[in-house]
């Protein structure tokens, strides 16, 4: 009764979809892979070089300062980090570092000028919904694939899949933002005269600040979760340790990576929470 | 030389306004037309000019169309037909430059619950206008400074607004519409969210900077005490359409229809009916041509208990009383010089009545009204009571 029809080929599709994407844009995707793989490897080196000593005292002095001088989260990182060092998982927690750096502020810039447009156009609105639907509900490990086909394996491709994973909450808190901002402010603003640009960049985005700052305190966790992802495609870092240990079977070396990602969490969101408030 | 002339502006808000455009043309009401096009009617036809350095209020209850009247004047709301000439450009028709040209340089808006930006300190909100016409930073301090001063905030410009009571953001809301130094301020409701007391105060305060200002001032109110007190002209509306424009005295004392008329009813009148309504034409005496015997002619004439004296050019000298005329002519004096009294209650022309009215309890004699101390009427207790009491009175009075 059901079989009236072969199955659909759709699988074939995207396949076919996405070799051809790769033959097409072969000349954006080549040189994104060489050189700007090469950026981000050359500043996770660079990170790895400085001293230890001197990363943790430069995130303390910065924790202290953005949690109104309280010492609570300046001494939370100081032992922190110090654990992960002691862990000998200094490099690893680097490169974590380097990627989610490198794929949140992918996500930003992407998806503050999306959020922009999306508020600003309900055309915008209505496509863009949809497709913030289905990138995050898509389980995250498809995203994996493609990356791979366009990108190889390491560091671009999952920064790649941590963007399109990652960008979703940014663009949606940033259209949440500006549209409530009230009506009488918008009325004031346009009886002073302003411009589209004026009323956007004196109005608007100062007023939604802290909502865009929310959504960029989810981009950055959720890049983060996806970078641990990323190591099942040869992304260096804390989660490629856990991987290991699973495929290894010990519980130990994996709990330590993983206590690794926590504290790096912790700071992250912490600090990027307090900026929100300041 | 009218600054704003609006002519058969219309609003209506939505999917078929051609079709309720030409319901509306035939006449057809309001209720009418929503029923059968599914479209409200914001504003209906109105049409009026404003003075310059002229209070235009326009008042109406909620659902009235008021608002939506002065979002049309400045096109925060697109008219659906109509003009709005302001200094010459029909700003129904202006391109986007021109419109922000208007609104940057010559109309000012002063919002109902403020409309101040949080982000900004005192100082930053009153030089928004100033900052968005790309003036530079110290001369928008400046004027920002002054528009601050003027309406007493000058020490609280590095404040946050909401540090600030309801009354002083308003207050910074008005210094920002006056930094810009505008030709038109339209005020939405400005002191609606006020509580009464500073209502009154800031009303008051709307009034004494206007004496020095002469902006011209377009104020939207609900508030009938409100649009009485601080009005030139009022243009009461309902419905979408204007009823009646006039001075806060025609609309009281000669209401165009039934819906003004019970409008005004609950006035206040004692606020709002002033001295030159309510007074008659006084008996006198001219104290250079009469003596005791023409005074005490007159007083007996008319029934009186005392009678007013003047000089030739009718300055008011005093009153002289019946018994002492009595005895001015027992004691065959010549003139009335020797018994003339001086502790006559006086007004003005413009003395609201509920002044008078504390007056005239105690007075011996009927107040009198004098304009550069020339006596133009006298008022009696009954006069004043008469008045409170109902329109009526009022009229056969005046």
């Amino acid at each position: 009764m059901l079989d009236f029809m072969p199955q659909i080929p759709v699988a074939e599709w995207i396949n076919r979809t996405v070799s051809k994407t790769k033959e097409k844009f072969e000349f954006i995707f080549d040189p994104i892979k060489e050189d700007f793989g090469k950026f981000v490897e050359t500043t996770a080196d660079w990170l790895s070089q400085v001293p230890p000593l001197i990363v943790i005292l430069i995130v303390a002095i910065i924790a202290f300062f953005v949690s109104g001088k309280k010492f609570g989260l300046a001494v939370f990182s100081i032992v922190g980090l110090w654990f992960i060092y002691n862990q000998g998982l200094w490099e690893e927690l680097m490169y974590t570092f380097t990627l989610v750096l490198f794929a949140s502020l992918i996500s930003i810039l992407i998806g503050i000028p999306a959020g922009i447009w999306m508020s600003k156009s309900k055309w915008a609105q209505t496509i863009i919904t949809p497709i913030l639907d289905f990138m995050q509900t898509m389980p995250a490990f498809v995203y994996l694939i493609p990356a791979v086909v366009f990108f190889g394996i390491g560091m671009v491709p999952g920064i790649f899949a941590s963007v399109v994973f990652a960008t979703p909450p940014v663009v949606r808190f940033t259209n949440l933002g500006i549209r409530q901002v009230s009506d009488e402010l918008v009325e004031a603003s346009d009886a002073f005269g302003t411009t589209g640009s004026q009323k956007l960049f004196k109005v608007e985005l100062p007023m939604a600040r802290k909502t865009i700052m929310a959504g960029v305190n989810q981009t950055v966790m959720l890049a983060l979760s996806m970078v641990v992802i990323a190591s099942m495609i040869g992304a260096p870092g804390l989660g490629d340790k856990v991987l290991t240990a699973l495929q290894r079977s010990q519980e130990g070396p994996g709990f330590v990576a993983g206590f690794g990602i926590v504290i790096l969490a912790i700071i992250i969101d912490r600090v990027s929470q307090n900026l929100n408030k300041g | 030389m009218s600054v704003i002339k609006v002519k058969n502006l219309s609003k209506i808000f939505g999917k078929k306004t051609k079709e309720a455009q030409s319901l509306l043309d035939k006449g057809f009401k309001k209720e009418e037309i929503l029923e059968k096009t599914g479209c409200t009617v914001g504003v209906n036809r109105a049409s009026f000019e404003v003075e310059e350095g002229e209070v235009f209020v326009i008042m109406g209850l909620s659902g009235s169309g008021k608002s939506t009247l002065v979002r049309l004047l400045n096109r925060l709301i697109d008219p659906t037909e109509g003009d709005v000439e302001v200094g010459g450009e029909n700003l129904a028709k202006v391109g986007k430059e021109t419109l922000r040209k208007v609104r940057r340089e010559k109309m000012s808006m002063v919002f109902q619950k403020f409309a101040l930006f949080p982000f900004r300190t005192v100082l930053e909100n009153a030089e928004f206008g100033l900052e968005i016409q790309g003036i530079k930073k110290e001369e928008r301090a400046k004027k920002a400074k002054e528009a601050l001063e003027l309406v007493g905030l000058g020490s609280f410009i590095q404040q946050h607004p909401n540090q600030l009571s309801g009354g002083m953001q308003q207050r910074v809301g008005l210094a920002r519409a006056l930094a810009n130094d505008p030709e038109v301020l339209l005020m939405d409701e400005a002191f609606s969210a006020l509580d009464p007391l500073i209502r009154k105060d800031m009303q008051d305060e709307l009034l004494d900077l206007q004496q020095t200002m002469k902006k011209t001032i377009i104020f939207i109110t609900h508030d009938l005490d409100e649009a009485l007190r601080i009005g030139d002209r009022i243009a009461l509306m309902k419905d979408g359409s204007i009823v009646q424009i006039g001075t806060p005295e025609e609309i009281l004392v000669s209401p165009a229809d039934d819906y003004v008329e019970r409008f005004v009813e609950d006035v206040d009148r004692s606020k709002v009916l002033t001295a030159s309504h309510i007074m008659k034409r006084p008996e006198t005496v001219d104290i250079e041509k009469h003596g005791p015997r023409v005074a005490i002619e007159r007083i007996r004439e008319q029934g009186l208990s005392s009678i007013y004296v003047v000089d030739r050019s009718r300055q008011l000298k005093g009153y002289v009383t019946a018994d002492d005329v009595k005895k001015a002519r027992e004691n065959e004096e010549k003139d009335l010089h020797s018994i003339l009294r001086t502790d006559m209650p006086t007004a003005e022309l413009e003395s609201p009545i509920h002044e008078i009215f504390e007056i005239i309890h105690d007075a011996p004699v009927p107040v009198a009204v004098v304009e550069d101390g020339k006596l133009k009427g006298i008022i009696v207790r009954g006069a004043v009571i008469a008045a409170l009491a109902n329109g009526n009175g009022v009229t056969e009075n005046a």
